[in-house]
């Protein structure tokens, strides 16, 4: 397509679509609202080029589909993109998410319209980068670099405490995403290449795994977050705005765990063993004391920024459990995630639009006025609880399931978070959204405007499909991850095996006799 | 067909749940009801063939939910005996209810919501009892906690009601921590969640140990104790029943349907539904007794003091379940479903009378300001003494069968904690006939204590609100508004629709037993279930029942005619006695009237530590800890140096653009380096 492959266009037409409002003047309405349109049409047709990309995508397939290779900076660097069913879901939940979000900073963002535009959509081809990249520099630059827009979204368009939240955002990942770097140049000083498809033949030693392993570690548990190095994520959520918020949640949380999937497992399966059990008890602690701390919470966005890390923490455990259940458990959960957390922001925003608050204790009772919006923040709340039924409830049985078929421990630990989720999250809507409609500011507040309402729709429709019908997710991403698990389990037995082969060749007590059939 | 038994109600609700308002509250109403009479017709059809003719039980696959690896979880429809009863009973009680709402709710704004809810609820239930597979049976065991999380939270305004409702969901998802638990046990032995596999391998893994939780267990053991909590929790047995009681605080239609007859028998169908794998789990079934019968007796004597009409019905409720769960544990699946059956008739007849009472009082519904109502609601109270009939187990009504088959079969039984299941439930068998009749007396018989002199009607109801403990029902004020303020309270008769459902479970209350006993725990017990509960080769409870002795089997019999003589003396011919008792034994009284402080108890060791260790984490740990020594140190530090030498720019994005900046060239010189290599 135009010269180039569709992925391609995917990854840069939100450059277009940026250069385009730049050239904008004025700051009259009618531009701004130019610029808003603009910006919308261009992310609503990168979600068409997605779907049409997922079209011409075979999910039978766990090889890498739609490859472009180019050569850049002369011999060393290539250009090179490519899907497969790992990071396809992702490129369309990003394609997906992205006109929610320009849909719902129509009316609330009032100031710097254009940049804020600019910023998203810069920022949406970072993202499609992160998904799409087959090298590891281009890779990095498109983690990196993504930052930056939303290191500005919540810098210039955030709360009160928007500066703190912006420079702990950015100290954290930048220590991660560093030490990232390093491991990159190691990388491609022990293989000679870049290239994602190759580093994944490649077979790094056990030793050197361990500290590449610890390295993308570094930046990926940043990214996820797992605990210990969460405490960023619910101040940026506090101070961006809503649409930041929807899209921290709901894809940048997933480059973490797409990292995972991407790097760590498959390249460094020895080290991935080896740390599995850190990750184990990391996700755990994350699942109980993230939770626990929802349950405290007196600001919504707080409460449910807390509740993503509980969240997170299901599927790194779902993901190094290395079963099938818990890896594609792990994949839906993150894509469901995406689309049950993004909505509850948004949720949140719709309220915060109307009094200017986050604080829990300024609302109740709001089901008299907004009866609309208990009912899509019922739906969203129960899929964050994980009802079956809802999106929700697929990703945390099976990476729970996972969890508990490596070790009986980690299952029973991980699925107290179905009790806990379920305390903190009604507790949450019981004080928002029941009670008696007494405080005097909100006698007037309206329900659902037809705006928001048509914002809402698209992901209550999907979380009810999702949960009753997950197979599009599990079955586009299933060959990928049964060649995955297929692949580590191939490395970790050939690494029994050499270490086999060297205790005996050690030891020598006795020649080995040929079995007896 | 059996498909449309399922999505009838489905329907109901997508109609009356999105477009009530648009509809209005009549036709909503009236779709709701009308499909769930067909549904509940269509039922009786299946029952007729499956359970009392000869069609075979069949499994209708409706299609794929999800697969992952060996798992693979369907949507299906499966019919067999068990499933038939369960379709009756769901379909019929929930019909008539849906029937009874119409006049009960009929001064209700939010009609639609309610009459979608109940059909929501009636879904979801089906969906767990027509499950073939373990993730169906969980869709539906969840959905009908949802649908019963929303009832019991429907008078929204009240802080009661919401946190009852919380309670409920919290409680049950304790249950559903083991539940899933055991789905994973089943996975892990079985590779499958499918019935038809699953209970093809239980016998082999009869006796096998597994390795879990740190220690030796015998693999179906441990993975029916995990079952079996979900079913604690669902049905409110000992420790898992403090939900329950506060559930009362929904819609008193919902409390027949819901806290009653439908969604609290679930843990029993899941235990008869498993007997495959619980017959080869001997100690589970002797925990599953104990369980029962402490439940038994525990919640009968709770239900001893209790003054508010429905916490009266629902401690009952709890303690009829424990019963159920005894007959489980000793191995009579049928007797514990039998029980269930007519006990669904029975307590939906109590509570839709007890609702009819409160209509009546006005939304009171404390017993102490009731009394003498017989001549004021002479067919509630026809209707309400034929419930007591049968719950108390009078000769030939449904719960003489039933009840008295359970204490048989515990007698019976040469299971571990048998004869303490025997011993509580012939205690409980007299607890249960006093305070039913106790019930009755207080409120049908004695001095009207409404009509007192001096007290206004609403006077009287926020009082007793304030002596229960629970604020008056949100709709309380209107019904006060519309019968006026401060007259004389004039209790009348219900509307004609909620009286028929009465009419109708009255007949079941009273008939259910004498024409299904033979069927469901007699003679016929092997041409009605078809197989659909499997009796271990060992497991002959259903004979050895017959051979007890007489005095043993006439024991439940003179424990009600001893409670009922109890309650007579106590509150008809010497009505000071319960005062003078509770004075003589303060300390045994408030234990009981506390509900033997699980409430309290519960909040000091699990509520109050969850909301302390949060506190201690976000403060403590993320606050004190994490971010002092992580970012908020290395950012004071930074600032430090950035102030000292970097005086050019200000904003930090400059920094980071910079770092970047150099990683490229890093990049770039190793590249060229590389290249010259």
């Amino acid at each position: 397509m135009f010269g180039f492959g569709i992925l391609s266009c995917i990854v840069f037409l939100p450059l277009v679509g940026a250069a385009f409002i730049l050239c904008l003047r004025g700051e009259d309405e009618a531009t701004l609202n130019n610029a808003r349109w603009a910006a919308f049409a261009t992310t609503v047709i990168v979600f068409l080029l997605t779907v049409f990309a997922y079209a011409k995508f075979d999910t039978s397939s766990a090889g890498f589909q739609l490859v472009e290779q180019k050569g850049w900076f002369g011999s060393g660097l290539i250009y090179k993109l490519g899907v497969d069913g790992v990071s396809m879901p992702f490129v369309l939940l990003t394609g997906f998410l992205m006109p929610f979000c320009i849909a719902a900073s129509w009316k609330s963002i009032t100031y710097r319209v254009k940049d804020y535009m600019i910023a998203f959509l810069v920022l949406e081809t970072m993202m499609l980068g992160v998904f799409c990249a087959l090298d590891l520099v281009l890779f990095y630059l498109f983690f990196e670099g993504g930052l930056i827009p939303m290191f500005l979204i919540i810098g210039i368009w955030g709360g009160k405490r928007r500066v703190y939240a912006s420079f702990k955002f950015f100290l954290y990942t930048l220590v991660g995403s560093l030490l990232m770097l390093l491991a990159i140049m190691a990388m491609y000083g022990f293989a000679g290449t870049t290239d994602i498809v190759q580093l994944l033949a490649t077979s790094f030693p056990a030793s050197m795994q361990k500290w590449l392993f610890l390295a993308f570690f570094a930046s990926l548990a940043v990214k996820m977050p797992m605990w210990p190095v969460h405490t960023w994520l619910p101040d940026a959520h506090v101070e961006a705005p809503t649409a930041g918020s929807v899209i921290l949640a709901g894809i940048l949380l997933k480059m973490g765990g797409y990292g995972f999937i991407r790097f760590s497992l498959p390249m460094f399966p020895d080290a991935s063993a080896y740390f599995a059990p850190l990750i184990y008890a990391l996700s755990i602690i994350a699942i109980i004391y993230t939770s626990l701390v929802a349950l405290v919470q007196e600001d919504m966005k707080k409460l449910i920024a807390y509740s993503s890390v509980a969240h997170m923490g299901f599927v790194t455990m779902g993901l190094f459990t290395m079963t099938e259940q818990g890896v594609q458990g792990a994949m839906f959960q993150m894509i469901s995630h995406g689309l049950v957390s993004g909505a509850l922001f948004l949720c949140v925003g719709v309220v915060y639009d109307r009094m200017h608050t986050r604080e829990i204790a300024a609302y109740g009772g709001l089901v008299a006025r907004m009866p609309l919006y208990a009912v899509v923040f019922m739906i969203f709340t129960m899929a964050n609880v994980g009802l079956p039924g809802t999106s929700g409830f697929i990703g945390e049985f099976l990476t729970l399931l996972g969890g508990f078929r490596v070790n009986s421990w980690i299952g029973l630990l991980a699925t107290t978070g179905v009790i806990l989720s379920a305390a903190y999250a009604l507790f949450l809507y019981r004080r928002v959204v029941f009670g008696v409609l007494d405080k005097p500011a909100l006698r007037n507040i309206l329900d659902l405007s037809p705006r928001e309402a048509a914002i809402f729709a698209p992901l209550v429709a999907l979380t009810l499909y999702f949960g009753f019908h997950p197979k599009p997710v599990l079955d586009s991403s299933a060959a990928s991850v049964a060649a995955l698990i297929q692949n580590y389990d191939a490395a970790i037995a050939r690494t029994r095996t050499a270490e086999l082969t060297q205790n005996e060749a050690a030891r020598r007590i006795e020649p080995r006799t040929a079995s007896s059939d | 067909m059996y498909a449309a038994i399922l999505f009838l109600p489905l329907i109901g609700f997508l109609i009356a749940g999105p477009f009530g308002r648009q509809l209005g509250a009549r036709p909503s109403e009236l779709v709701t009801t009308s499909l769930l009479f067909v549904a509940a017709l269509l039922s009786w059809i299946a029952f007729a063939n499956v359970a009392l003719g000869e069609e075979p039980g069949s499994v209708a696959l409706l299609g794929e939910w999800f697969s992952s690896g060996a798992l693979r979880a369907e949507w299906t429809v499966r019919v067999d005996s068990l499933t038939a009863v369960m379709l009756v009973v769901v379909t019929t009680v929930s019909a008539l209810v849906h029937l009874y709402s119409i006049g009960y709710m009929s001064d209700d704004p939010s009609r639609p919501r309610f009459f979608s809810y109940l059909s929501l609820f009636t879904f979801a239930m089906l969906a767990l009892v027509t499950a073939d597979n373990l993730l169906q049976m969980f869709f539906g065991w969840e959905g009908v906690g949802l649908a019963s999380y929303l009832l019991i939270g429907f008078w929204y305004q009240k802080p009661s009601a919401n946190a009852a409702a919380i309670k409920a969901f919290v409680v049950n998802r304790v249950g559903d921590f083991g539940f899933l638990l055991g789905i994973f046990m089943v996975f892990v032995l079985t590779r499958s969640i499918n019935f038809e596999q699953i209970f093809a391998a239980a016998p082999g893994l009869a006796n096998t140990t597994i390795h879990v939780f740190g220690a030796e267990w015998d693999a179906m053991t441990i993975t029916c104790l995990l079952l079996f909590m979900g079913a604690m929790g669902k049905s409110a047995q000992f420790l898992l029943h403090t939900w329950l009681p506060d559930a009362m605080e929904g819609p008193t239609p919902v409390s027949a349907l819901i806290h009653a007859a439908t969604m609290v028998t679930a843990g029993v169908f899941m235990v008869a539904r498993l007997s495959p794998l619980f017959e080869q789990a001997p100690h589970a079934l002797s925990f599953v007794i104990f369980i029962g019968a402490t439940t038994a007796f525990f919640a009968a004597t709770v239900g001893l003091v209790q003054n508010d009409i429905k916490r009266v019905i629902a401690y009952s409720t709890c303690s009829q379940l424990g019963y159920m769960f005894v007959a489980l544990g000793v191995g009579g699946y049928s007797i514990g479903i039998f029980h269930l059956f007519t006990h669904a008739f029975f307590k939906a007849l109590l509570f839709l009378g007890a609702g009819s009472v409160i209509v009546a009082m006005h939304h009171e519904q404390d017993m102490r300001n009731m009394g003498g109502l017989w001549r004021k609601i002479p067919f509630t109270f026809a209707m309400m003494t034929i419930g007591t009939l049968a719950l108390t187990g009078f000769p030939y009504t449904s719960g003489y069968f039933s009840k008295d088959a359970i204490i048989e079969a515990a007698y019976a039984s040469h299971r571990p904690m048998a004869f303490y299941g025997y011993l509580m439930t012939v205690i409980a068998a007299a607890l249960t006939s006093f305070y039913s009749w106790r019930l009755v007396f207080l409120t049908f018989f004695g001095k009207a204590q409404w009509a007192d002199e001096g007290h206004g009607a609403a006077a009287h109801s926020v009082g007793a609100a304030a002596v229960a403990g629970h604020a008056p029902d949100a709709h309380a004020a209107d019904a006060h508004d519309d019968h006026g303020h401060h007259g004389p309270l004039n209790p009348h008769e219900a509307p004609i629709v909620m009286l028929i459902p009465l009419a109708v479970l009255a007949v079941g209350a009273l008939f259910a037993g004498l024409i299904f006993h033979s069927d469901f725990i007699g003679e016929g017990f092997n041409e009605f279930w078809k197989g659909s509960l499997f009796l271990g080769p060992d497991n002959h409870i259903l004979h050895e029942m017959e051979e007890i002795p007489h005095l043993a089997a006439l024991m439940p019999t003179i424990m009600m005619v001893a409670g009922f003589l109890i309650a007579l003396y106590m509150y008809i011919l010497a009505p000071a006695t319960p005062a003078r008792l509770a004075a003589a034994m303060p300390a045994l009284y408030r234990f009981l009237l506390n509900k033997w402080y699980f409430d309290e108890l519960y909040d000091k060791i699990f509520v109050r530590p969850a909301f302390w260790l949060g506190n201690l984490f976000w403060r403590g740990g993320d606050g004190a800890i994490i971010d002092r020594l992580g970012p908020d140190g290395v950012a004071a530090r930074v600032v430090d140096v950035t102030g000292r030498v970097v005086r050019l720019q200000s904003g930090y994005i400059y920094h980071y653009a910079f770092a970047m900046l150099i990683g490229l060239a890093a990049i770039i010189t190793w590249y060229i380096v590389g290249g010259v290599r």
